[in-house]
């Protein structure tokens, strides 16, 4: 294709991508070196018959004021990227010098924001991407040992975790493991411990929301699985059971050779919409015992009085350093392959 | 498969089947469960005495007079006017469907057909693109658009959903047009069409089983966020998924996490009538993608 006609062709979607994607990013850049006004506080004296007192008061007007005549705020430069909330530089130097031994240092540096919801999202990311690819490669390989006529009906049903809406799923399961619901109610009579709450503790609280990201996720794995276990070639089986290769044998070394691309297609989709990891924390309330990245950026754009448009970029440019980095071996394989075809 | 290589033994048949039953209960009871109880009152759905009464309905019969109720439909739709949050979902994800399949369509096919090094490299952008958590991006929004007072209106949602669609769009259509033969559009040009004629007439009749496939993804990317429409969206316009959100922080008071219940069921519907009829193209889009590495 010539390059005019591919400029007019690719046109009106790379402007989409750079006006609402790329230019974003600029302005999340832009907008981290940022920090909101320091509120006008005016001081005052009132005198009453009982002697004076100062007041201080905020000036709303003039705030308000020098909010318009510069709405991102003061420059900041880096200094909300050290900050207490975000890479906290100077705490975790002090918490490195005051700590005893590497556990309590581990401790004292989890209990700031940024670096909380960084174990969270990794936790989350690692640990659910490979139980996805496990769960979904077995239930792909029951779905197929199915007689036909079923298999219809049982991928219809297997595919509803994930095509609902995350926040949906999310508030299904939550209210089902309320303390009042059934499975909450059911688990407490299991272990028969009438005050056990899966919202209460932060160990059960990221529990429930990994079996949460593998219940949503595992159709996608199994679908994947599945289509590619209808192109395992028939002829490579029967040689190896001819050669006395046993069901397991052939499962391990015929079937899981052919589907390895597709594990790194998986868990390529995988890595991406996990580290996202957002909607759950919303749905099940959980955000006093885990947050993600993605969470407390909605949380400071959410704020009650004032929005921290500056402390929300900041994370959103560590986030998106974050994602660099999950992809760049990806990427780099890519561009091996790409130079491989191309000699 | 011939039946030789699929004989197994008779515990391995209990054993599996078992084991995708088990699944099966999993992935579906959680919908069925609500679906029932979002015809119950607040008391059987989050039962103090006894989870089964939430089967049975005891409460719902003492405060109604019926074992089922549609009071959690009628306060979510009509008093809480989860009519309208449907409406303007059904706009937005229209509206999103329809404009980044064109522009999908347009650059896909431009992907597809050139082969300088160009295209991949804006491949491999639309594969960072595509890896952005969709809140750092609406965080490089709302400043801007609070400032340009383009907040709160459906067209602003529109638009930044059809671009945080445009790298998947672009991916998937691009591999679909790969499939169609180069001849087909090359013959065409040969024979004086211009390229976007060849297009238009040769490819567009054609296409229509990889668009309709990516529609659906696309369909569902605009009705399943959260992210960007609950931040970007004015009260009055907010879509389904953020009403719903709404519905928890606001609705503290007894019986009204029914009409959460009731709105999640009503937001759940479209999607079970969305894979019972595309269930053959859902399964070909998850795995076109995949079977091409």
């Amino acid at each position: 294709m010539k390059h005019r006609s591919f400029f007019w062709f690719i046109l009106p979607s790379l402007a989409a991508m750079l006006l609402f994607i790329a230019l974003p990013i600029v302005s999340v850049f832009v907008q981290s070196l940022f920090v909101e006004h320091e509120q006008v506080l005016v001081v005052t004296e009132n005198c009453g018959p009982f002697g004076c007192k100062q007041v201080t008061s905020v000036d709303v007007e003039a705030t308000q004021a020098m909010v318009e005549k510069a709405p991102l705020g003061r420059f900041n430069g880096f200094g909300t990227y050290i900050n207490r909330n975000h890479l906290a530089f100077a705490e975790v130097a002090a918490a490195w010098s005051s700590a005893q031994g590497l556990g309590d240092f581990a401790g004292k540096v989890m209990n700031l924001p940024f670096y909380k919801a960084l174990l969270f999202t990794l936790a989350y990311t690692f640990i659910v991407t490979p139980l996805v690819i496990l769960l979904g490669l077995a239930i792909a390989l029951g779905v197929n040992a199915l007689p036909k006529m079923l298999k219809g009906p049982t991928i219809f049903f297997s595919l509803l975790p994930m095509i609902v809406t995350p926040l949906i799923g999310s508030l299904i399961l939550f209210w089902m493991i309320d303390a009042q619901g059934i499975i909450g109610a059911s688990l407490q009579i299991l272990f028969d411990d009438p005050d056990l709450s899966l919202k209460a503790s932060p160990t059960l609280t990221w529990i429930t929301l990994f079996v949460y990201g593998v219940w949503h996720s595992a159709p996608f794995s199994f679908i994947v699985f599945y289509a590619g276990l209808q192109t395992v070639p028939e002829d490579t089986m029967e040689a190896a059971m001819i050669d006395g290769a046993t069901r397991w044998q052939r499962l391990r070394y015929v079937v899981v050779p052919y589907m390895t691309p597709l594990v790194t297609f998986i868990m390529l989709m995988q890595l991406m919409d996990n580290f996202r990891v957002f909607e759950p924390i919303v749905g099940f309330s959980a955000s006093a015992n885990a947050t993600s990245l993605s969470w407390i950026i909605y949380n400071d754009l959410r704020g009650q009085d004032t929005q921290l448009f500056g402390s929300a970029a900041t994370t959103s440019m560590l986030t998106i350093v974050g994602v660099c980095i999950l992809l760049t071996p990806v990427l780099l394989r890519t561009w091996r392959e790409f130079n491989r075809k191309a000699v | 498969m011939s039946l030789a290589t699929q004989r197994r033994s008779a515990s391995l048949i209990i054993f599996s089947t078992g084991f995708v039953i088990l699944w099966l209960c999993l992935a579906s009871l959680p919908f069925l469960w609500t679906l029932w109880g979002s015809f119950k009152v607040q008391g059987d759905f989050f039962s103090k005495a006894d989870w089964s009464y939430a089967l049975t309905g005891v409460r719902t019969q003492i405060e109604t007079g019926a074992a089922f109720t549609g009071d959690g439909y009628f306060g979510a739709w009509i008093e809480q006017e989860f009519w309208r949050a449907t409406l303007n979902t059904a706009i937005v994800v229209i509206a999103t469907v329809v404009i980044s399949l064109t522009l999908g369509t347009l650059g896909g096919y431009a992907l597809a057909r050139s082969g300088y090094r160009y295209a991949f490299w804006l491949l491999m952008a639309a594969l960072v693109f595509r890896a952005m958590p969709h809140i750092t991006l609406v965080s490089g929004y709302l400043l801007p658009f609070f400032q340009w007072n383009l907040w709160g209106h459906l067209p602003t949602a529109i638009i930044v959903l059809v671009a945080i669609n445009q790298p998947f769009t672009l991916w998937m259509l691009h591999s679909f047009f790969l499939n169609i033969p180069k001849d087909m559009d090359e013959s065409a040009m040969v024979d004086g069409c211009t390229r976007f004629q060849a297009f238009r007439h040769v490819i567009i009749p054609v296409m229509w089983p990889g668009v309709i496939t990516t529609g659906l993804f696309s369909f569902l990317l605009a009705y399943n966020d959260f992210a960007v429409t609950g931040m970007l969206l004015s009260q009055q316009n907010q879509t389904m998924v953020p009403k719903i959100a709404s519905f928890l922080g606001t609705t503290q008071v007894e019986g009204n996490v029914m009409f959460a219940v009731a709105a999640v069921v009503s937001a759940t519907a479209p999607l079970f009538a969305l894979v019972m009829f595309f269930q053959r193209q859902i399964v070909s889009g998850l795995t076109a993608g995949a079977v091409k590495g």
